[in-house]
């Protein structure tokens, strides 16, 4: 069993490994700057469906079947499944792995889904509840714009900070068989609102949650910005990821030289007009999956913090003028060396 | 708990980070692409007026030129590349109306007829149609009282 550390962590006992993982994502994700990493690509908006939602769902669907295949094991193996995605009540996720009648809980942490996942599948691994779990999540540019925001072909001018959802999916499964990659640790965020009210600034209402998880996970663990090779945050974009570095700064932790924004990464704002930068569930999960996971494998990366990021803003709270809480959960992630 | 000073300070700070984009540019370019709809349609009126046509159908044909343009640009998908430059100036016109119309009627065709189209398509623009017929009561009202003072 892991052990409670500091106020919102856990020190993993039994080693948590991710057994595979995989991704897919859209045209626009491969045409961005980490095109080379992704492996499966649709280049068809709606894939072979008829709707954005459906869509996403067999996004979900794909990869889950792809990342049980990857992983070698019968899919009787995989104990539960913990995974989420940006529409109500968790569409893409329900209706994306329900043909593989493998016990589910559904999780929402807006972006920061994949991170709470991950959290929650390495938990019950830990605890020797499950030997294998999937954590998975997935986000669509069209049925996210058309739930939080406008339809698709509706015009108007997005300001600088405004996102651009990524659409892609990624899942992971976790063992405790000895694996390439394993999760040591992790930091549960709490939610952290100052007040930003501006739905095409998530940047700017995440960075504090993000600048809270990190903080507390150095103050918990007793360690050092130095200690990390990367510390990955999820979706703050290019204004975000800025202010974050200084919230932790201020706390007195210079992450301003090992600090990565899948947000930021994913996307070219000069070539592909995205503005701040990426988001949504996929943004962190699709990155992860292909780019940070490819570093590890090939050994440029030894010990990571992994912090998806979610604005847990919703259509209604927007229209009733409400602030945008925040929030962010932390992994602790690194190479296994003796392994494979 | 955060409090409300420092709520206030964070918003600052994250407004002093956070670029907006340039008014006057905006403004200008604005004034180009609306100049430009409303030569297109002043076009359509003065051929129409030129060959015979009455005033008042002639410029409702100039309206109906326009909303056919949005709605042939928002069907190709161009309405919202176009709507990055031009801003207010394909947005104000009645441009503006119908891609807000039109867009949400291709978005909510799939959820069915009556509680897709029918039910939706009025979403975005709604508002304006509650707005605009009530000002003109007011308006009327207040010229009709104008009228019998005078």
């Amino acid at each position: 069993m892991g052990k409670q550390i500091g106020k919102q962590s856990i020190a993993f006992d039994k080693v948590v490994y991710i057994l595979a993982n995989t991704e897919v994502v859209g045209k626009k994700e491969k045409d961005g700057p980490l095109g080379d990493y992704f492996q499966n690509i649709f280049d068809d908006h709606l894939l072979d469906k008829k709707t954005w939602e459906m869509t996403e769902a067999k996004m979900q669907e794909q990869v889950s079947n792809k990342v049980i295949e990857l992983s070698g094991l019968s899919k009787d193996k995989i104990r539960y499944i913990f995974g989420g995605d940006l529409m109500a009540q968790l569409m893409a996720t329900t209706f994306g792995i329900k043909d593989l009648e493998i016990p589910f809980y559904g999780v929402f942490g807006a972006c920061s889904t994949f991170g709470a996942s991950m959290q929650l599948a390495s938990i019950m691994i830990d605890a020797g509840l499950a030997d294998n779990a999937m954590a998975i999540s997935s986000s669509h540019y069209s049925s996210a714009e058309r739930q939080f925001r406008f339809p698709v072909e509706f015009g108007y001018q997005r300001p600088k900070s405004a996102a651009w959802t990524v659409t892609g999916a990624a899942a992971v499964i976790l063992g405790n068989e000895s694996g390439a990659v394993k999760i040591t640790g992790m930091t549960t965020g709490k939610i952290v609102d100052y007040g930003i009210d501006d739905a095409m600034n998530m940047g700017g209402a995440m960075a504090p949650a993000a600048a809270d998880t990190i903080v507390r996970h150095f103050k918990d663990f007793g360690t050092r910005p130095g200690d990390y090779d990367l510390i990955v945050t999820g979706d703050l974009g290019v204004y975000g990821k800025e202010i974050a570095c200084k919230l932790v700064n201020d706390e007195g932790y210079d992450i301003s030289q090992n600090h990565m924004d899948c947000g930021v990464e994913i996307y070219s704002d000069k070539e592909q007009d995205t503005h701040a930068g990426g988001s949504g569930c996929g943004c962190s999960a699709v990155t992860f999956s292909a780019m940070v996971m490819n570093k590890f494998k090939i050994g440029e990366l030894k010990k990571i913090l992994f912090v998806p990021t979610g604005a847990l803003l919703t259509t209604v709270s927007t229209n009733l003028k409400e602030t945008i809480p925040a929030i962010a959960h932390a992994l602790v992630i690194e190479r296994n060396e003796v392994s494979k | 708990m955060i409090s409300e000073k420092q709520k206030k300070e964070y918003k600052d700070y994250v407004e002093q980070k956070t670029p907006n984009h340039n008014l006057m540019v905006d403004m200008v370019l604005a004034f180009i692409f609306g100049g430009i709809f409303s030569v297109i349609a002043q076009g359509v009126y003065d051929l129409l007026m030129s060959n015979g046509f009455e005033k008042i159908d002639a410029s409702t044909w100039g309206s109906i030129s326009l909303i056919f343009i949005s709605a042939v640009l928002t069907a190709l998908g161009w309405y919202k590349k176009i709507v990055k430059y031009a801003g207010a100036g394909i947005i104000v016109p009645i441009t503006g109306f119908a891609n807000s119309v039109i867009s949400t009627a291709i978005e909510y065709k799939n959820e069915g007829q009556v509680f897709g189209i029918g039910a939706k398509i009025f979403i975005i623009a709604g508002p304006v149609i509650l707005f605009g017929c009530l000002s003109s009561v007011v308006i009327g009202a207040i010229y009709y009282i104008i009228q019998l003072v005078g």
